[in-house]
């Protein structure tokens, strides 16, 4: 397991849910992922112009850019099985 | 959405402002546009036009109302956008790099998203907000929104998202074109017509008999009148034309000046002048009596008088109608090559009744002639019902005249009751009808020319004989005889017949003359004769009187001899008396 994890996390402001969704990140990376992920994040009130670029929508969101394919999981994370399949960590149940 | 940034904006007082979409005709029927400022909604199934409609608003806001526009397609990658509407001729990429508009491709992929928990379209709001600001738009276009229904789950949170979507779009103050896919028994699949309360605007593409017709209708237009008919409209290659039902109040100008017919006899039955400019006129008739050759004829003349004359086909090709005119002396091509005269020639089943009116309101725009001709029009029958027509007609000629443009209808009469209905139609909405007709008689078919009416003209009432020669058309007096009406053959023997008769009295005369002549010179010889009579009874009687004075001469030169000879002795005197007497 030598993959990098490359995390971005899309927030707009410090509001509640952004905060969560941070937190509920950094525990779920430590949890499964320590010292194979980076975690950055993106205010988009400072920086709207990326909105465009990953197709975000909705706040807060998580793109999982490397290791391919690319990723979104949208929310406050607060599912950490849905987090894992979303990253790809745990395999997807197909319902 | 606190967080977003808030442009003030203050909203209208009493009568709403309006934003002019540049989309031909659609700001006749709101009055002025959408309203400005504020979300309008327009639904339709797929394949009706919402997305050309939406992005048209957005070009056209760009290019004529200098307002720069937001395109934030969900459905159509911004390349394949640029694409389709390229054939209209519309170069995004251009009005992109001019910073005019902009357009921002959404991608939702439900494979690679992922729901857990909280969350909100913020970044929906900011990449709108950033993307308004960057070039100050006045103008968004959300196409279609509900495509975030299929790649979010949380029903509950789109729908307050959207909700307050349009709150922020309000407030950022752009008047805003959100689109939506029509649902089965509401306007929308999503139930949009919920949050966008202002104005509704709902597209349409029946089929009906295989043929296509667009039609536009707004449902609602808060704070506005406007328009509540069903419209139709037409995509072509310069994008949506949406025709108004121009208002059918009867306040048009007038005008009394008249132009010819182009049949110089015609001209003289309609009060010695033609038709009124800006009337209109049906010419109706049965097949083959010449209708199209009356209309290629006004044509003719309207062109020769340096005038402009559209002429709608719908039965034959121009080329067809250049080359039947050519053969009664008439050349029509001379016309289209000045560019005095155009054809648009269309088969009635192309589409539907209603799309033929928006083409002929466009292509009248574009000509801009002063007369129009539609030949015929009962083709149009096979598309549409009497009362389409007729709906049509109305339309047509209503815009007709308040453009001062003269048209002329050629209509077929069959011999059924629904044409017949129809020539009854058109003919109370026409300002003249010439009627055709066939006369038969002694057999063979002549052509009958009247005047059903023609308004506020003193015309003729008489029939005449239509006849088409090559060197064009032309009416003559037919013959009233005891008989009936000839027209004809029969009216050629009448002439005839007339003619002889001339020639047999003139001839009679000329032989009275010569009798008299004759007599005269009979009598005269006579008087001759009479007169040589005269002179030698004359000199008979002039005989007697020299002898008489002889006569006497000699009896006095003997007398007095004897007188000499007696001296006086009786014996003489009586042999001088006895004989006198014996003489």
């Amino acid at each position: 397991m030598g993959k990098l994890y490359e995390l971005r996390l899309y927030v707009a402001g410090r509001t509640s849910k952004s905060i969560v969704a941070l937190e509920n990140l950094k525990k779920i990376c430590e949890e499964h992922l320590k010292g194979k992920y980076s975690i950055e994040v993106i205010d988009l009130l400072e920086k709207p112009q990326l909105a465009e670029g990953d197709q975000i929508l909705a706040i807060p969101t998580l793109v999982k850019k490397v290791p391919e394919p690319v990723r979104k999981i949208i929310g406050d994370l607060s599912n950490v099985e849905k987090v894992l399949v979303g990253l790809d960590i745990r395999p997807r149940i197909t319902d | 959405m606190a967080k977003t940034k808030k442009q003030p904006e203050v909203p209208a007082i009493g009568a709403i402002s309006k934003t002019l979409t540049g989309i031909s005709g659609l700001d006749e029927i709101t009055l002025g546009g959408l309203p400005a400022g504020r979300p309008t909604l327009i639904c339709g199934e797929a394949g009706s036009g919402k997305t050309l409609f939406s992005i048209e608003f957005i070009v056209k806001g760009a290019l004529d109302y200098n307002e720069p526009g937001i395109f934030m397609a969900f459905e159509e990658k911004a390349e394949e956008l640029k694409t389709n509407v390229a054939s209209l001729g519309f170069d995004l990429d251009k009005l992109e790099r001019e910073k005019k508009i902009r357009i921002d491709y959404v991608h939702i992929d439900r494979a690679e998203i992922e729901e857990t928990g909280e969350y909100d379209l913020e970044g929906l709001f900011i990449r709108l907000g950033y993307a308004i600001d960057s070039i100050g738009a006045k103008r968004v276009v959300l196409d279609t929104i509900e495509n975030l229904f299929s790649g979010l789950k949380n029903e509950g949170i789109l729908r307050a998202e959207i909700r307050r979507l349009f709150q922020f779009l309000k407030s950022k103050g752009v008047t805003a074109v959100i689109t939506g896919e029509r649902g089965e028994n509401s306007l929308t699949r999503q139930g949009l017509e919920e949050y966008v309360s202002d104005c509704v605007i709902l597209l349409d593409h029946r089929i009906i008999n295989q043929i296509s017709t667009r039609r536009l209708r707004i449902v609602k237009y808060r704070g506005s009148v406007h328009g509540t008919n069903e419209y139709p409209f037409l995509i072509d290659d310069e994008g949506i034309s949406v025709l108004p039902v121009t208002s059918l109040e009867l306040n048009k100008d007038v005008s009394s000046q008249s132009i010819s017919s182009g049949v110089p006899a015609l001209d003289k039955m309609l009060g010695n002048a033609g038709f009124y400019k800006g009337s209109s006129i049906l010419t109706s008739g049965t097949a083959g009596t010449g209708k199209t050759s009356i209309a290629a004829s006004f044509a003719n003349a309207t062109c020769l008088r340096k005038e402009r004359c559209l002429f709608f086909a719908f039965e034959e090709s121009p080329k067809q109608i250049i080359r039947n005119m050519r053969s009664i002396g008439m050349d029509l091509q001379k016309h289209v090559d000045k560019g005095n005269l155009e054809f648009y020639a269309s088969r009635p089943t192309l589409f539907g009744l209603e799309m033929h009116l928006v083409a002929i309101h466009k292509a009248i725009r574009k000509f801009k002639p002063d007369v129009v001709i539609l030949d015929p029009i009962t083709n149009l029958i096979t598309i549409g019902s009497v009362s389409e027509v007729k709906t049509m007609l109305v339309r047509l000629i209503d815009f007709l005249q308040t453009e001062q443009i003269t048209v002329m209808f050629t209509a077929l009469t069959l011999n059924n009751i629904v044409n017949e209905q129809t020539d009854e139609g058109v003919s109370s909405l026409v300002d003249a009808w010439l009627l055709i007709r066939d006369i038969e008689n002694n057999g063979e078919r002549n052509r009958g020319l009247y005047i059903m009416k023609s308004r506020g003209m003193k015309h003729s009432n008489q029939i005449r004989e239509f006849i088409i020669t090559d060197k064009g058309l032309d009416l003559v007096d037919v013959f009233l005889t005891e008989e009936g009406v000839l027209t004809g053959s029969a009216r050629e023997a009448r002439l005839l017949l007339e003619q002889t008769g001339e020639i047999i009295h003139e001839q009679a005369i000329s032989r009275k003359d010569r009798e008299l002549s004759r007599k005269r010179k009979v009598l005269e010889s006579k008087i001759d004769s009479l007169r040589s009579e005269y002179e030698s009874a004359e000199e008979e009687l002039n005989k007697v009187y020299v002898e008489e004075a002889l006569k006497k001469q000699i009896m006095g030169d003997t007398l007095s001899k004897i007188t000499d000879l007696r001296r006086g002795t009786l014996s003489m005197q009586e042999k001088s008396t006895s004989k006198k007497g014996k003489k």
